[in-house]
């Protein structure tokens, strides 16, 4: 078992011809991911790779391939209408891993995005992947090995190196979710961890944060009242200067909110355990199994 | 991207709100043409990206253009925060009934733009909202229609029951919505937001903070950026597209990933030493960004040991040891270097780089430890 994606996944990549979106459409075909379809304006009625179909609109490759969701590598001045036209198509699945997203065109698109009934994941993330069955973005498929533990993260590739540090010592995964680094992203941690607890095959749950805003805070107070499974969790930034931006668009502690004691303490309240460093992660998840 | 108070203002001018009239100045001599022409009682504030200019004696008021000249002459070079002041604002002292705060943010919880708006003008708003926060009234807005009417006459109704300033207000709040919009922001606010005796409403002082996202779309916005106001180094880093932001310690760090940079930081931290940078050298592969890196990394004299740790994904270790190899060949790096890579062509970065009498680590704690111990003066591990 596994969230969002499985074997039943059916993928159209948007700027499937494009650079990164034709070499992650490689690595996801590769990996096994059932990639049904591209999208390219001007470029329908051509195929990726001598295989793939390639459509003009996602419309055509919804109704002609039969695609369940879209992964999108377009330039970020185009990401918000992908992710528009991608939800107009009755795409149910929406992983945007474009960077650099205007902040103010995700406070149109995602509202937008709600109301069709679909879920938004990003944008400016790695993407998902459940291991042996489908991944659905760019996080590097040989670090992950199929197994009980579910893994939701705001990084990159801090999340690689959690991922990497749990696969080596032999604790595998259901599902990783990399949600984003952006102020506004449409898959929550919450929406995470309540997929998570809901799947029979998640016997634990790791969570990676980092400083700035309060979707830490929110996500311990669901663990407390709603989890029963056991959760691990980690916040980058604890040596960050508050006022600046490290990085990432919604890492920045502003005030005296949003820093990592603040979040560390709020998992410590939640019956979360707290990783002091990465490498924690295996000791932590393993004796809470 | 921070703008400047005089940039704020012009924008807001720009759409349409009541500025008090003002210019900014560079010199002494201009700030007294400017104090000259304005008449009567001025005040003369830095330009500077740094809040707290009041306390730091940064905001002064003149009484004739000499003083004017005279006060602008103390604080022009004035250090705030670390940053030099090179401009001022020279504007008349205006005469106040009351002031208040309004703002508009991206509100990350919400995910829409809030309005705040709040009577406890004049002072910073986090310390309101900490302090009293049943000061601070708040209206969502859906990004798709703006700011309503109802709600912008709703929210200058809780500032003054006065129809007349009320509507002045709402009329205000409108064209700061749209002013934040157009500019592509992620935080407009006018603060103080005053009143005058004579039942007049207009905008004393602003902050813009403009989404760097947007910067590509908005040429005219990207062109108020003043790189004379930021570290010169961080300026060097945007430029090769890196993000560096200078700290205090002496483990200078080059990473690929925020996160990841920022849990690097942590790490060195935890290991009893002090991070002198957050460095992402960012997803993509290219040994070009790894020498500027290094360069940027071995021009701060605090710096006693390097530390990669590079988890190849998108980007390939074998690009970030070509970086090194070429970085060390151009200039001298004079501190160690400790490598931890691991990733994509992994391998071919450990061989170009045993090929030049380096070595490369896999475990990042191993890293970290080792670059502690050498910025300390010990021996490696």
């Amino acid at each position: 078992m596994s969230i969002f994606i499985d074997r039943g996944t059916r993928l159209v990549v948007q700027g499937i011809t494009g650079r990164d979106g034709s070499f992650h459409s490689r690595q996801m075909i590769a990996y096994g991911t059932t990639v049904v379809a591209g999208v390219t304006p001007g470029k329908g009625g051509q195929r990726f790779d001598d295989t793939v179909p390639i459509f003009n609109t996602v419309a055509e490759a919804v109704a002609q391939a039969g695609a369940n969701a879209s992964v999108i590598y377009v330039p970020a001045r185009f990401a918000a209408d992908a992710v528009f036209e991608a939800a107009d198509a009755g795409v149910k699945l929406i992983v945007c891993i474009s960077e650099g997203v205007p902040v103010l065109d995700m406070t149109r698109a995602y509202p937008y995005v709600k109301e069709k009934g679909a879920r938004l994941v990003g944008p400016n993330c790695p993407g998902l992947i459940s291991p042996g069955q489908a991944k659905v973005g760019i996080i590097p498929g040989q670090i992950c090995a199929p197994g009980p533990v579910g893994v939701v993260s705001r990084s990159g590739t801090l999340t690689y190196e959690v991922v990497y540090q749990l696969t080596r010592a032999g604790l595998g995964q259901t599902t990783c979710v990399g949600i984003g680094g952006d102020p506004i992203i449409g898959t929550d941690f919450i929406d995470c961890l309540e997929a998570f607890e809901a799947d029979p095959a998640t016997k634990a749950v790791v969570m990676i944060g980092e400083i700035g805003g309060t979707d830490e805070q929110n996500a311990a107070e669901y663990v407390k009242a709603k989890m029963k499974k056991p959760v691990v969790g980690f916040i980058a930034g604890q040596t960050a200067p508050p006022g600046r931006r490290m990085g990432h668009a919604g890492a920045i502690i502003s005030g005296s909110s949003g820093t990592a004691p603040e979040k560390m303490a709020a998992f410590e309240k939640a019956g979360i355990a707290v990783m002091k460093r990465p490498a924690d992660v295996v000791e932590l998840t393993r004796t809470r199994l | 991207m921070n703008l400047h108070e005089y940039q704020a203002r012009e924008l807001l001018r720009r759409a349409g709100i009541p500025v008090s009239s003002g210019d900014v100045a560079t010199t002494p001599k201009e700030a007294k043409a400017v104090a000259e022409r304005l008449g009567g009682r001025v005040v003369v504030k830095a330009q500077v990206h740094a809040g707290g200019r009041g306390k730091a004696g940064g905001v002064k008021l003149a009484d004739t253009p000499e003083q004017a000249e005279k006060v602008a002459g103390q604080i022009l070079g004035m250090r705030i925060k670390g940053l030099t002041v090179q401009k001022v604002l020279v504007a008349p002292a205006a005469e106040i009934a009351s002031e208040s705060y309004v703002g508009v943010i991206v509100d990350r919880a919400s995910q829409s733009p809030v309005f705040m708006v709040s009577p406890a003008g004049g002072i910073d708003i986090e310390e309101v909202a900490a302090k009293t926060p049943e000061q601070i009234f708040r209206a969502r807005v859906d990004a798709r229609y703006g700011l309503l009417p109802h709600q912008a006459l709703g929210l200058a109704f809780a500032l003054f029951a006065d129809v007349n300033l009320a509507r002045q207000t709402a009329d205000i709040l409108q064209k700061l919505y749209r002013a934040f919009v157009d500019a592509g922001a992620s935080l407009a606010e006018i603060n103080p937001l005053v009143t005058t005796p004579n039942g007049g409403v207009i905008a004393l002082d602003s902050k813009i903070v403009v989404d760097d996202n947007e910067l590509e779309r908005r040429s005219a916005i990207a062109a108020l950026r003043d790189v004379s106001a930021e570290n010169p180094a961080e300026v060097q880093a945007r430029e090769a597209n890196l993000t560096y932001i200078k700290l205090d310690g002496n483990v200078g760090c080059v990473v690929n990933g925020a996160g990841l940079a920022m849990a690097t930081m942590d790490l060195v931290k935890y290991y009893g030493g002090e991070p002198a940078n957050f460095l992402d050298i960012g997803g993509s592969s290219n040994p070009d960004k790894v020498v500027t890196a290094l360069q940027i990394i071995t021009a701060d004299p605090n710096v006693h040991a390097i530390l990669f740790n590079i988890f190849g994904g998108i980007t390939r270790c074998d690009d970030v040891a070509n970086g090194i190899v070429t970085a060390t060949r151009r200039f001298k790096v004079g501190r160690p270097i400790v490598i931890r890579l691991t990733g994509t062509n992994e391998k071919e970065a450990v061989e170009i780089l045993r090929g030049v009498g380096m070595a490369a680590l896999t475990d990042m704690d191993e890293a970290v430890k080792q670059a502690v111990a050498l910025a300390k003066g010990g021996k490696a591990a």
